[in-house]
This record gives C-alpha cells, structure tokens and sequence, in this order.
C-alpha cells in the first residue's frame, strides 16, 4: 500500500557533489565528494554536526544551491528541471505559516502560485489537512496553533501539491522532545501511507535511526560523507522499537561515524 | 476608565502650569498700565488682569476656548458670514480655514504615500534604483521646508497652479519620505527561509510581491503612515503661510501680524485637534485592515 511507483528506483543521484562558497575569508567547502544514491521509497536521514554540508546538500537537492562540481539529478533531471515539474515539497525548521492567512490559505499558498482551480484548490486543502490530522482547523489562524500543530500544517503545504519527494530541514528541531516524538511518530505513518522518498537533515541520533532507511553521516571542514548505513530495522516501527538491540546498535554506530568524522584533533 | 486617569492627570498638569505662566507673563504689561494710571495694584488684582488681558503675552486656557468657541460654533451659526444666514462657510471661521488645510492635507498624504509606495517598489526590485534614490530621498528631507516652499509655490504658480495643489506638493514632499523608509523595511521584511519557500514553488517575481512582500509590509506602512500624514499636515500649513489665501497657516501668520494671540493659539489648537483626528483615522484603518487580514491577535 506504501509503494505506488516501482521501488527500488533512483530518485536523488550525486556523483562527485561538491559547492565551495567564495568568502571574505577565501574558499569554503561546503559539500567535496559527495556520492550518493535515494531510491524511490526511501526514508534518508541525514545527520551531522553544524557546518557539515547537510542542509547544503538539501538546498542542492532543491535548485536553492547550486552545486559547483560533480553532477546531481533528480528523477533523472537538473534540480532546476526537477523543481518547475513540482518534484518536491520542502519543509524548513521554522514552519513559516504566513500570520495574515489561515491554516487553509497557508496549504492553498503554492496550489495558488501554481495555478491549481479553485475547487481543486479545496479539495486539496481538505485532503492535507486530514492527512496531518488537522481536520477543522483550516479556518484558525496560526497564532492560534501550537508550534507542533503549526509544523504540521507547514507540512501539509509541502504535501499539498502532490509531489513525491519531501525535503525536510530539521522540521522538528525547534520543538520539545514529547511534542517531537509524537510527529515522528505521526511523519512515519504518513510515509507508509503516501509512498513520498523523504530527505530528513536532523541533529539528533534517536530521531534518525528511528525514522530512516538509510542514515547519511557527514563531517564538517569539508562538508562530506563519512557513512551511510542502511537500517536493519523494518520499516513498521512502534515508539518502543527505539529500547531494542537493534536500534541502539545502529544509533551506536552512527555515534562512531559522527565521532570519527568530527575529528577531536583538529 | 482605566485610561482616562493618566490623561486626564496629564491634561490637568498641563492647563495648571499654563495659568501660572500666563500670570507670570503678562503681570508685567498689568504693572506697567498700573503705573501708568498711578494706581498701586495688589497681587489678586494683578493675577485678575492677567488672565484677561484683551492682547496677553500668553493667553489663558479659557480665552483660547472662548476664542475657539467663538470662531467655529459662534461665527458659523449667528455671523453674517456663516453657514446658517449664508449657505457658505464664513472665512473668518476656523472651520472653514481648518477644512482648506484638511483638503490640502488629505491630497498631499495621497500622493505622497503613493510616490513613497512607488519608488519603495522599485528601491527593493531594482538595484539600480536601491543605490541612486534613497540618498536622494535623505537629502530632500535635510532641506529646512521653509526654505524650499515659497521656491515650489512661485514655480507652481509660473506655470499656473495655484491653491490647492502647491500646498499638496509640499505635503507630498514631507510626507513621502516616511512612507519610503518604512515601506521598504516592510517589503524587506520576510525572512530568508520564506523567499526561499516560494522559490521552491518557481514563484514569479509578481507573485511574491503580492502574496508575501506586500502583506507582510503592511503594519510597516501603517506606522510610516501615521509619521507621513502629520508631516503633510505641517506641509500643508507651511504652504499657506507665504499665500496669505486662507487656511490654518495664514490664520497664524495673520494673527501674528496684529497681535491677535488667542487668535494663533485657536488656530495651533485646530491645527493639533486636525492632527490627532488624522492619525486617529489612520489607526482606526490600521486596525480594522488588520483584523481583517487576521493579524490582530
């Protein structure tokens, strides 16, 4: 019921990333060497500390950045292709509703600036919002919203205009831990329910290995990957997976992968 | 309730300073008729003249109601010239001077506000225009208006404006500057993150103006609005004070000339109650766009 494309498909494919800003301070690389494949389904977290490259691959990803070298498609095309075929939805750490429109008007603002009919329009909005359990609060305004309840519509409005991948920047990261457990709860179930490929940048080694397929490791200076493991874990996953074995082998070596990459002697 | 207090404190302070100066001020010219008739006043004769001297230095609070009093409700209700036995406006009434300002006013802030709004525009989307206006802007503001209105009203008037428009112009010219400097804050105003989430979209330029830039600038025009409309208000009285064609600013100047200060106080008087009316209506939009846009909380 998760897949509706054949699986096991590249979505996300770098070969050879790299984006070095030019600074007052002389060149900054941002993301060298960068390879890496996202398959259609996948669930890709990606975790590292400050200044690793994480976002930057994201933003690549997005056509936000543009990488400097090596080649990056998705679906098979540039970013920039990729983006005006509304391949992906982005969601950024802090939810940016916008105050002077409700919650239907903020997951309608991209069916509008993409030309959607107004009863499409509608439809749209009703199906997102029930699909992030915010049924009847289309008509509230997002001051009246809990910060969870707001990333949730800011999630719907990645949803809104169906496409397949969402790209997601620390959309949890400013919420407490009970408020942030419940979402990724909630994210997973979403996942299996629509089939989207999701690239997840987190800081956090618990809400990585619990939510991913694939966890993408990366070190700053420069921005590169130091691992990437596939999770053992199946893709059904209640709260109290996260006391198995299982799991705390894999957050163990993500922790390894981040501390060997982090480099205490630098 | 609750505000009524603190102000009407504040009005209370304000009146009792103002009788102790009035007595103050005009006890010299009291003593002086004194001498002059031989008499000897004592200090309750001498506060009595003070606060009813027919040319006071200062004019007490109650001369100045009276002197409003008499120039509005008064003047247009029993004189020869006024509204009831005329059909028209007296012109020696602050009404109809105070109206000659508002109308000059009202189109000044219009047009400033939009050249304001319009070179904000064009300062956050063209870059060419982002360098070359606003020093221009600043430097058109360090001129003393003093200087430069009689310039604009003979320039005008050579090429055969007169009345109404000259005064606009000058409104326009104090008016718009704040609107400017506000407005491009505000159309600056969204964050990094959400022009980003519109690019993710592949939005127009169009588009992001009207459905990001323009809302989220609106509380910034508000504020520079309530700046602009009082500057078009002196503006506008600036502008009458070279004409001597009516209006608050040549009430002033005329009572300036013969000495009339209860006369000047009436007319500062309209003038502040204008002002306080004009921001007033600006805040009463203000908070009825915003609500309407669900931004009042």
């Amino acid at each position: 019921m998760r897949d509706t494309g054949p699986p096991g498909e590249p979505v996300i494919e770098a070969k050879d990333l790299g984006l070095t800003f030019d600074t007052n301070d002389g060149p900054v690389h941002a993301l060298t060497g960068v390879n890496l494949t996202i398959e259609k389904g996948d669930f890709v977290s990606f975790i590292g500390p400050s200044g690793c490259g994480k976002t930057t691959f994201l933003r690549c990803v997005a056509a936000l950045e543009h990488p400097t070298s090596g080649t990056l498609t998705v679906n098979g095309m540039s970013p920039d292709d990729a983006r005006q075929r509304r391949a992906y939805g982005y969601v950024f750490q802090a939810a940016g509703l916008y105050p002077w429109r409700t919650i239907a008007g903020n997951v309608k603002l991209p069916l509008e600036i993409m030309g959607f009919s107004k009863a499409e329009q509608d439809e749209r909005v009703r199906n997102v919002l029930s699909l992030v359990d915010l049924d009847g609060f289309g008509k509230k305004y997002p001051w009246q919203l809990s910060g969870g309840m707001q990333q949730r519509a800011s999630i719907a409005r990645a949803l809104a205009f169906d496409a397949d991948i969402l790209l997601m920047d620390e959309p949890f990261g400013a919420l407490d831990e009970i408020v942030r457990d419940r979402l990724n709860e909630e994210l997973l179930k979403l996942w299996a329910r629509t089939g989207k490929t999701i690239g997840f940048v987190t800081h956090s080694i618990p809400e990585a290995v619990y939510l991913s397929t694939k966890i993408v490791v990366m070190s700053p200076r420069p921005g590169r990957i130091t691992d990437v493991i596939d999770s053992p874990l199946p893709r059904d996953r209640p709260l109290d997976i996260r006391d198995s074995a299982e799991f705390i082998e894999v957050a163990h070596r993500v922790r390894e992968g981040l501390r060997a990459g982090h480099g205490y002697d630098e | 309730m609750n505000r009524l207090v603190p102000i009407l404190t504040v009005v209370a302070a304000i009146v009792a300073i103002w009788y102790v100066a009035t007595v103050g001020m005009n006890a010299q010219w009291a003593r002086d008729q004194a001498a002059r008739a031989g008499v000897e006043l004592s200090f309750g004769e001498i506060v009595a003249d003070t606060l009813a001297q027919e040319r006071p230095v200062l004019p007490a609070p109650h001369q100045v109601a009276a002197e409003l009093w008499k120039l509005t409700w008064v003047e247009e209700t029993t004189g020869r010239r006024g509204i009831v036995k005329s059909g028209t406006l007296s012109n020696r009434s602050l009404v109809y001077h105070g109206w000659l300002t508002l109308s000059a006013t009202a189109l000044g802030f219009a047009i400033g506000t939009g050249l304001g709004f319009l070179l904000a525009v064009g300062i956050v989307h063209n870059r060419a225009m982002d360098l070359s206006v606003m020093p221009w802007a600043i430097a058109s503001q360090t001129i003393p208006i003093l200087a430069i209105a009689p310039m604009i009203i003979v320039v005008l008037a050579s090429v055969g404006l007169t009345g109404i428009v000259p005064k606009a112009v000058i409104s326009a010219y104090l008016s718009f500057f704040p609107v400017v400097v506000g407005m491009v804050k505000g159309l600056r105003s969204p964050e990094v993150a959400q022009l980003d989430l519109l690019r993710t979209y592949s939005a127009s330029a169009a588009q992001v103006f009207w459905k990001l830039r323009l809302p989220a600038s609106l509380p910034y025009l508000f504020a520079s609005m309530k700046v602009g409309i009082a500057a078009a208000l002196v503006g506008a009285i600036v502008g009458e004070l070279p004409v001597q064609q009516g209006g608050l600013g040549a009430r002033l100047l005329a009572g300036s000339y013969y000495g009339q200060t209860a006369q000047i106080w009436a007319a500062l008087f309209t003038a502040a109650i204008l002002a306080a009316l004009l921001v007033g209506a600006v805040g009463a939009t203000e908070r009825a766009v915003l609500r309407r846009l669900g931004m009042a909380q």
